[in-house]
């Protein structure tokens, strides 16, 4: 294996690749295949289409209060109003009415009963998109009020969950910790987060000749879309065709959430014979769509006096609205990742899956992962504080070992762990110990303004632990001009999971990136395809569109062989030309000679990831095929005075294995970084006691703008690192980890407020830290000091 | 050309436009009726800059361009009138990428691709007035643009890298045909716009607008409309009668006396801020985290003041410098104090058919101090939770004139009257501040809302007291994370 990457710094690497752009092959800083497009405004989303003859438009009338039986409802004023065309409830709906992903529990259109505000009770189709809207205004709805829980603390004291609790347990953690030198408790309240995907949810649904339906999604799973949307219409599958070019973001939001406007767009297509656009405005896609889990997490650790932990109990309660949706899956997550980077010993690990009056919470990019996160990194901090110590001593004492101490409290053992010298080279690159001492001696010398700092390492298990989930198709076609298309199961959503594809289909033919074509995710181009989640986008269809690319080539190969007489080891790609033995020839030519030769020059690849295993029963298995890691060191600054505050520098280092495209890969680690900071900092979602979303539009929900990014931005890829794991060229997944890497943010912020104290006390500091929560908890050190 | 008409320029095409809503939205007419979808709708409410496009005006001499970004799903089409729109589409010229374009391609700016054409166009605009932008100037205008997946890194960096490309583009090349069509379009009588329901009116005078609003008092002003298109793109609400502000000649004037500076109340941030900042630098520090470049290229100071919002930004600094504004109706006119303007939260001294003319801004004395606190969430665009300004003189560290006033800490922007008066003839010590901090108790009682605690307000404003007195008592001292760098 050659070696892809060796970077230094981020915006010296990727311009010095530039000159090799347009030559194709993996490891290189190929431009997005949409770049141009996106910068011309060329890229079509599916609100650019051009609108069909006959279109209607969408709009859904919403629940006003957040639980409650509906006693009545009159829509005799929508169907009047201007513009409308039909009106539907769930009466109407041909097949199934619940189109919950995993489990049941989501209506489609409320049956008799609301679950939250915001829940949708019937849908419109009209001439024009605010027509619609004002349509929809109209309805007289009357209800019954029945109480609604609206704290994770209510549905914790009356047992509401939408799935039962679950224990993942290693050890006997009660004797541990009570047998332990120090003990600690602690809790934290971490907050969910809009998903502000610029483009929001939006679906066209078209009828077919034949009674079927097209729909053209913003989605990261058209094979779930299809799926639900033939159950709602009681059609079979085949008569419905979902297509995805591309997203304006998903970040998981588009995950099962994109499905509901999907069908409503399709049930509204099938009463009036008419396409049918739904497109959400923001402030309906804020209140009606699920967030990231709000989390309420708590712990009980034993550890010496060296700061190692003995024993731990962590409890995370996640805030899962009023469904199921995945929050099985995603609680799990949380508990999966309640290790972090850190040998837990004797552990136990309960995770509950609250049920509350509220919109249902969904994936978000970490799918529990950063939630589960934050309580052992606050552990981390206040063993820190406790002992006296520096965190990073601490940080560094509980990692994993190499041979013993390394196998989590769910029973995997942690291979190929080199997660400390990964932080031995942040802290010397990042030149943390001087910055440290700095800081202490600015703190001494400033009153007013503090300064923070902290190194957090992620390390994230990559592969979806829904076991049947991992696995992907893809389908390769040679045309005889030497051009190449290609289509896979994955979504576009910004990642660049095309690019990459593209460029390992090129590497597989050694043929120039440009030459191969990729149109949009079809469900009748590539079946029952898996959602693009939990990072595995390029390492699923990665290897599918490789192992597609190989069966053409065996084709050609052995072609070559008969033709020209030669054995195997004669024939080789190279620079766009393909040499049998002597002979030379220009792929396209090539590609001629095997088509007259009748050749099949198209073929389906698929894979499905080895190793996995999990046993919910017992807790234990072996979840993920590999880890992903990482490291990053934040330097804040924050006002005593006001709790504003500002990151100054931020160093990370980040585990891609060997980097398929650096460039993409700098992009999703920055990208994540700054979506992690702002989760933890700004991005404060805020209910009122109704159980109504009053941050509910851009100017209420702040997320990162473009000063909040730190002018000192310092990303380096770990070099020449394969991943030992036999994945797609031995690169690492990209699209979650690096998220978690804004932990560093929130904990250089405890660290300037634990200063207020001389360091003598380990500041709560529930998030998101905004400014507010930021001041309040620098007068508790001050009341406390 | 009919009497009801907008005409403009549509990248270069000449456009007229009858028969439309003028309710509509400049995006809703690129996408809708233009067929034009390289312009996205990311909020609907000037939030996210996905929709933003560049306006070219005249300026004041008639002989040069003035570039400047706005959110089209907050301008109404009307306000097109005179004015050359362009758009995305229009800056790739054949199959080549304008310098800004390809200098995001070639940085990796992109990753959705779905706020990048605004991104692009923000980045046109300031490249057109300054072609070697520095870090600051492009955060400066590149504020008002939401990405979700980059971090900005690479978009900062394509901006400052565009100017390594810099080369005429074909806006450059048409420039002076530009600047002649523009000239041409003057001559126009004022726009008028109306679908069967709706009519939309820009008068190119006072008398003009008076008169307007003398005979239809149910008229709704619009200035940069930034606040008033909200209500018809979030709230639904159809605007019967809108006359917009933009073209009144007397309502653009900008003078810069001995004592005072006269704001014309239409006249965008963009335009009165450069001479404010020079007086009063911590005024100008704040206006640029008003909004967004976009917000500041469109809202104005009348519409700031005339909107009578609980936080305003503006009117707390105003009342704090003691400016006053003339209102006029008919031919009519009176001058108040711009603190006697509100009288409860949405409600104001404005009669039925008037309107805000010149704002008045005295100029700084000798001892005078101007201090300006704008508190919010987020550093860039966002509503404050609290703004504090604070006019002080100090002579020999005694306070002889003082006037303070907050935004955010009630339904109104008010003056701290009892905070004032613990302050005002005292030494300026820690005493006095203590006193200072516990009068604001008695000056108010804030309220919770979805930015922050009444308690986090209250205890901030007297924080801000405190902060105040250290910045005054020892200059040299980092005391803002804001501008820290």
């Amino acid at each position: 294996m050659r070696s892809l990457i060796n970077t230094k710094h981020s915006n010296e690497n990727i311009n010095n690749e530039l000159a090799s752009v347009g030559q194709g092959g993996v490891g290189r800083s190929k431009k997005h295949e949409s770049a141009d497009k996106h910068v011309s405004g060329e890229a079509l989303y599916i609100d650019d289409r051009p609108s069909l003859r006959g279109q209607l438009h969408a709009a859904a009338g919403q629940s006003t209060i957040a639980h409650g039986l509906i006693k009545s409802i009159d829509l005799s004023a929508v169907k009047a109003a201007e513009g409308v065309v039909a009106v539907i409830t769930v009466e109407d709906v041909p097949g199934h009415t619940d189109i919950g992903p995993v489990f049941p529990g989501d209506p489609v259109l409320a049956i008799g009963k609301v679950d939250y505000i915001g829940q949708p009770i019937f849908a419109v189709a009209a001439t024009s998109h605010d027509l619609a809207r004002r349509a929809v205004k109209l309805a007289k709805i009357e209800y019954e009020a029945l109480p609604a829980v609206l704290t994770v603390k209510d549905a914790l004291a009356k047992q509401s969950f939408v799935r039962p609790p679950f224990t993942m347990k290693r050890g006997d953690s009660a004797t541990a910790i009570e047998q332990a030198t120090h003990q600690l408790s602690g809790e934290i309240s971490v907050g969910g987060q809009e998903h502000f995907y610029l483009e929001g949810q939006v679906s066209t649904a078209e009828p077919t000749e034949d009674g079927g339906m097209t729909v053209f999604s913003s989605s990261q799973h058209p094979s779930e879309v299809q799926k639900l949307v033939a159950e709602v219409l009681d059609i079979p599958l085949n008569k419905v065709i979902v297509d995805t070019r591309r997203m304006g973001g998903g970040f998981g939001g588009k995950e099962t959430q994109a499905a509901p406007w999907a069908c409503l767009a399709a049930l509204l297509s099938n009463v009036t014979k008419r396409p049918v656009k739904f497109k959400l405005s923001r402030s309906d896609d804020m209140c009606m769509t699920g967030k990231r889990h709000p989390f309420e997490n708590n712990y009980h650790v034993g550890f010496d006096s060296d700061g190692q932990i003995k024993g731990i109990n962590i409890e995370v309660n996640g805030n899962c609205g009023y469904s199921p949706d995945l929050s099985d899956a995603i609680v799990d997550r949380a508990m999966f990742h309640s290790d972090n980077a850190y040998f837990l010993d004797q552990a136990t690990v309960t995770g509950n899956r609250c049920k509350l009056n509220t919109v249902s919470h969904t994936a978000y990019r970490g799918f529990g992962g950063p939630q589960g996160m934050m309580t052992i990194e606050m552990v981390m901090d206040d063993i820190a504080r406790h002992l006296g110590k520096d965190p990073l001593e601490i940080r560094k004492i509980n990692l994993y070992g190499k041979d013993d101490r390394n196998v989590t409290h769910y029973h995997q053992t942690v291979e190929h762990n080199k997660m400390a010298e990964l932080i031995s080279s942040l802290e010397q690159s990042s030149d943390y110990q001087a910055r440290r001492a700095s800081i202490s001696q600015f703190n001494i010398e400033n009153t007013l303004l503090k300064k923070g700092i902290a190194l957090t390492p992620v390390k994230f298990g990559i592969s979806f632990t829904v076991q049947h989930l991992n696995q992907a198709g893809a389908l390769v076609h040679i045309y005889t001009d030497g051009t190449i298309h290609l289509n896979h199961g994955g979504t576009e959503m910004g990642q660049g999971l095309y690019t990459k594809v593209a460029q390992i289909v090129a590497e597989e033919f050694q043929v120039d990136v440009d030459t191969v074509g990729v149109s949009a995710t079809r469900t009748d181009k590539v079946p029952n395809t898996s959602p693009t989640a939990a990072s595995s986008g390029t390492d699923l269809n990665g290897k599918a569109a490789q192992a597609a690319a190989k069966t053409i080539k065996a084709r050609l190969i052995e072609f070559a062989c008969e033709k020209y007489n030669v054995n195997q080891a004669e024939v080789s790609f190279k620079e766009s030309h393909v040499i049998v033995g002597q002979d030379k020839f220009s792929f396209a030519e090539f590609v001629q000679q095997a088509y007259m030769g009748r050749v099949s020059l198209s073929s389906t690849g698929f894979y499905k990831t080895p190793k996995i295993h999990f046993d919910r029963a017992t807790g234990k298995g072996r979840p993920f095929f590999y880890y992903s890691t990482g490291a990053a060191v934040s330097e804040v600054l924050i006002d005593t005075l006001t709790g504003e505050y500002k990151l100054l520098r931020v160093d990370i280092l980040h585990d891609v294995g060997h980097s398929l495209n650096p460039a993409i890969d700098i992009g999703q680690i920055e990208g994540a970084f700054i979506q992690g900071m702002g989760w933890l900092t700004t991005e404060e979602l805020v209910w009122n006691e109704q159980g109504r979303l009053l941050s509910n539009n851009p100017a209420t929900y702040k997320i990162p703008a473009i000063s909040d990014t730190p002018s000192d931005f310092r990303v380096d890829l770990v070099p020449d690192d394969p991943n030992r794991e036999q994945t797609i060229y031995n690169s690492k997944a990209v699209g979650e980890p690096p998220f978690m890497l804004g932990i560093s943010v929130w904990s250089a912020l405890k660290d300037a407020i634990s200063s207020v104290s001389d360091y003598k006390l380990s500041p709560d500091l529930d998030t998101p830290a905004t400014p507010e929560r930021v001041l309040w908890a620098v007068e508790a050190m001050k009341d406390n000091a | 050309m009919t009497t009801s008409a907008v005409r403009f320029l549509l990248n270069n095409d000449v456009v007229t436009i009858e028969n439309i809503d003028p309710n509509l939205t400049v995006l809703q007419y690129l996408r809708e009726e233009r067929f034009n979808s390289g312009t996205k709708e990311g909020c609907s409410s000037g939030d996210c800059g996905a929709c933003t496009v560049v306006i070219a005006e005249l300026g004041k001499d008639s002989q040069t361009l003035n570039y400047k970004s706005i959110n089209a799903c907050i301008s109404f089409v009307g306000s097109l009138h005179g004015k050359q729109l362009i758009t995305v589409e229009h800056l790739k010229q054949g199959a080549k990428l304008h310098h800004v374009q390809q200098s995001m391609v070639d940085n990796h700016g992109s990753q959705c691709g779905f706020c990048t054409p605004g991104f692009v166009m923000s980045s046109f605009a300031l490249h057109k007035h300054n072609n070697k932008p520095n870090r600051e100037e492009v955060l400066e205008a590149l504020a008002g643009n939401l990405c979700r997946c980059t971090g900005y890194r690479s978009i900062i960096d394509a901006a400052i890298a565009s100017s390594e490309h810099c080369e005429a583009d074909s806006f450059a090349q048409h420039y002076n045909q530009t600047v002649q069509q523009l000239n041409d379009f003057k001559g126009l009588p004022s726009a008028k716009l109306s679908n069967t329901r709706h009519c939309y009116f820009a008068p190119k005078s006072t008398a003009e607008l008076a008169e307007k609003l003398l005979s239809n008092p149910q008229a709704i002003l619009v200035a940069g409309a930034t606040d008033l298109a909200l209500s018809v793109t979030q709230n639904l609400a159809i605007i019967e009668d809108l006359v917009y502000l933009g073209d009144v000649t007397e309502l653009q004037t900008l003078e810069n006396s001995a004592e005072e500076f006269i704001i014309g109340s239409a006249v965008p941030y963009s335009d009165f801020t450069p001479m404010l900042h020079e007086e009063y630098h911590e005024l100008g520090e704040m206006i640029e985290r008003i909004g967004s470049r976009q917000i500041r290229n469109n809202g104005t100071l009348g519409g700031n003041i005339g909107n009578a919002s609980p936080i305003g930004d503006m009117p707390p600094a105003l009342i704090a410098l003691d400016a006053h504004m003339t209102l006029q109706r008919g031919n009519e006119e009176r001058k108040i104090a711009v603190e006697d303007y509100f009288v409860d939260y949405k409600k104001t001294v404005l009669k039925a058919s008037e309107f805000i003319k010149n704002i008045y801004i005295p100029k700084s004395k000798p001892d005078q101090v101007l201090k300006v606190y704008k508190i919010s969430k987020r550093i860039d665009d966002d509503i404050s939770a609290v703004l504090a300004a604070f006019n002080i003189e100090l002579k020999d560290n005694i306070v002889t004139n003082v006037r303070i006033a907050f935004g955010g800490m009630a339904g109104i922007p008010m003056r701290a009257k009892q905070c004032e008066a613990a302050l005002l003839n005292k030494t300026f010590d820690s005493e006095s501040v203590t006193a200072a901090q516990q009068a604001l108790t008695q000056d108010f009682q804030p309220m919770s809302d979805v930015r922050a605690s009444d308690k986090y307000r209250m205890k901030v404003a007297q924080n801000l007291i405190q902060k105040c007195y250290l910045e005054l008592q020892s200059k040299n001292i980092e005391t803002r994370v804001v501008n820290y760098a």
